[in-house]
């Protein structure tokens, strides 16, 4: 390499970023002198010193860099990148651990109040957003976009798209997790279900959101491989189905620009319609739709066998996309939206068993021929076993969306549970397992630093989510049927308190499992720290080869 | 608004009163193309991606 050296300049991206980044630090310091109130001045700080952190990361990057850019191929072998996917797999890892705890801890204050300290920044209605953005957006977002940039690579035979937008992504959507959750403990939310953030965090996820589907798109475009696999279709579908979802639910006119609060646009049963659209798609494209592409890639991986049936997963893929969409007033059943509508989305509900099941038929059946493993290797069986309960809670909800049952069941912990079956049993298990795999690759390692830990995390989990789902259906279907009893002379049976007193013992088991949960996660944590730390690297070092002395 | 006959009018009245028959017929095309006999061996090349790769 006598080359001389080539003279090194900054990319268009990397003097348009500086700039970008250099005027967005500006005008937040502005924000921040002018703000209407406290969050928006600590939220425009926040931003101003990320938008300079960024300038100085890109400009040293750029100075630390040799004259060309990373290439496309060494040796005819694609060069992937795999810098942007380690962040996102500790940042799914810490925030994991943290929306966890803050579920442990909102559990337990259900049981004992007295935990919400009379203090608003630790009261339940600030926490519990707090946790369900923690664990859905923060722990399995980080999941999909470590996994989603790892399969597109890979199955297309092609380096990640762009050379700082991948960066961009992961890094601007932990800021806006950052954003997001430091809004709910000081009270600045939008009071939607799943949609809380108000609108400046609305605005800069539509901006890394959007720059997500270009890198993944751009991925696609440039692909060796000339089938574009199934896992990526899911991945897209989940990403595409997101950003739609995003802009359809949260429209809103802010009272100044200065100030955290905003007015939706939306009005009484439209907005209702408008939150549960998302709220229902949400779930059927970020925690069905994105962790469906973990499933097709990494059991087929795992267990070193053929997707079961391809062509099942092209007609449950394109069955899913069809139905899901239509599912959402389910969950405004007996509210002042029309019947017609309430019925219409208790239909397709129903209909959605089928191509749901036909996942989880593909999933499981991927096995066939390699069911001894199962005995073996705890990872894979954690994978399996997520699908088990994709299977069970697909069976429970459009079983809860008929109106009847959802007459017994809406309003009360049934939900709950049915919810967590499907967020701790599917989705938990299903990213645990995608983790185990991730992290040895990407680390370069020859594998886990114990699978006799993970046995002990997939045990220690799977007793606390059926600890968990089996104390919220009693108590839920106890409470709803305290709520609709009625006496000879026809007044409620029960108070509301009543009904209250009654879940004390099913709270106190839910937060034992929640806790069980947890100790698998940390369990997990442990042992994922210790492969990267002191793994056996894939490679046998040089030194290793060297004869005694 | 809706008297005035544009092409969006008229587009979108015919896929507002016939959205149902469309997805129907595209899903539809979908898995016929997904059972056609002929894109069996390409499916099952696909069915393998996962394990053939680096």
């Amino acid at each position: 390499m006598s080359q001389a050296p080539n003279a090194k300049t900054m990319t268009t991206g990397e003097s348009g970023l500086t700039l970008v980044f250099a005027a967005a630090a500006f005008l937040c310091m502005i924000g921040a002198a002018k703000a209407l109130d406290a969050a928006f001045a600590f939220h425009a700080s926040l931003s101003a010193a990320a938008s300079l952190a960024a300038v100085f990361a890109i400009m040293n990057r750029y100075y630390d860099r040799p004259a060309a850019l990373p290439p496309q191929e060494i040796n005819g072998r694609p060069n992937y990148n795999m810098g942007p996917i380690k962040f996102a797999a500790v940042a799914s890892v810490f925030w994991g651990i943290a929306g966890f705890t803050v579920g442990l801890i909102i559990a337990c204050q259900l049981a004992w109040p007295a935990l919400n300290f009379d203090l608003p920044w630790t009261s339940f209605g600030r926490l519990r957003p707090l946790h369900t953005s923690a664990v859905i957006f923060a722990f399995g977002g980080n999941v999909l976009i470590a996994t989603s940039f790892y399969v597109v690579q890979k199955t297309c035979r092609a380096r990640l798209a762009g050379d700082l937008a991948p960066w961009f992504v992961v890094l601007g959507y932990n800021f806006f997790i950052v954003i997001a959750g430091t809004g709910y403990l000081l009270g600045v939310t939008q009071s939607k279900e799943y949609a809380e953030p108000e609108w400046y965090a609305d605005h800069w996820l539509t901006i890394v959101w959007v720059v997500y589907l270009l890198v993944f798109l751009m991925t696609l475009v440039k692909r060796k491989q000339p089938h574009i696999f199934v896992a990526n279709w899911f991945y897209l579908a989940f990403i595409v189905t997101i950003a739609v979802l995003h802009l359809g639910n949260n429209p809103a006119l802010p009272v100044s620009v200065f100030g955290s609060k905003s007015y939706i646009a939306w009005g009484g049963v439209q907005d209702a319609m408008f939150q549960w659209w998302y709220g229902h798609n949400a779930v059927g494209f970020f925690l069905t739709a994105g962790f469906l592409a973990i499933m097709y890639y990494f059991i087929p991986k795992r267990a070193e066998r053929p997707i079961y049936s391809y062509r099942l997963s092209i007609i449950h893929f394109w069955a899913l996309i069809f139905l899901y969409i239509w599912a959402g007033p389910h969950h405004l059943h007996y509210t002042a939206l029309p019947d017609w509508a309430q019925t219409l989305g208790m239909t397709f509900s129903i209909m959605l068993w089928m191509p749901s099941w036909g996942g989880m038929i593909n999933g499981l059946m991927t096995l066939s021929g390699a069911w001894d493993k199962l005995r073996t290797d705890p990872v894979l069986r954690m994978l399996v076993v997520s699908v088990a309960f994709y299977g069970m809670s697909t069976f429970e909800g459009p079983l809860m969306s008929i109106k009847v049952v959802n007459s017994l069941s809406h309003y009360t912990d049934w939900t709950i549970g049915h919810v967590h079956s499907g967020a701790l049993g599917w989705v938990g298990f299903v990213s645990f397992g995608a983790l185990y795999c991730l992290v040895p690759w990407l680390w370069d390692r020859k594998g886990l630093y114990s699978l006799k830990l993970v046995n002990w995390h997939f045990w220690i989990a799977t007793i606390g989510i059926v600890l968990y789902i089996s104390a919220m259906w009693v108590s839920g279907i106890l409470q709803g049927l305290m709520w609709r009893a009625y006496n000879s002379l026809g007044f409620l049976e029960y108070s509301f308190i009543e009904s209250v007193e009654a879940m004390h013992p099913f709270y106190i088991i839910r937060a034992g499992g929640g806790a069980l949960f947890l100790i698998g996660a940390l369990i997990m944590t442990y042992n994922l720290w210790m492969t990267v730390r002191s793994g056996e690297a894939e490679v046998p070092s040089s030194a290793a080869l060297q004869p005694a002395e | 608004m809706k008297a005035i006959l544009t092409v969006q009018n008229i587009t979108s009245d015919f896929v507002t009163s016939f959205w149902t028959p469309i997805f129907v017929g595209i899903f539809l095309a979908i898995v016929v193309y997904a059972l056609w006999p002929r894109n069996q061996a390409a499916f099952d090349e696909a069915a393998r991606i996962p394990l053939r790769e680096e």
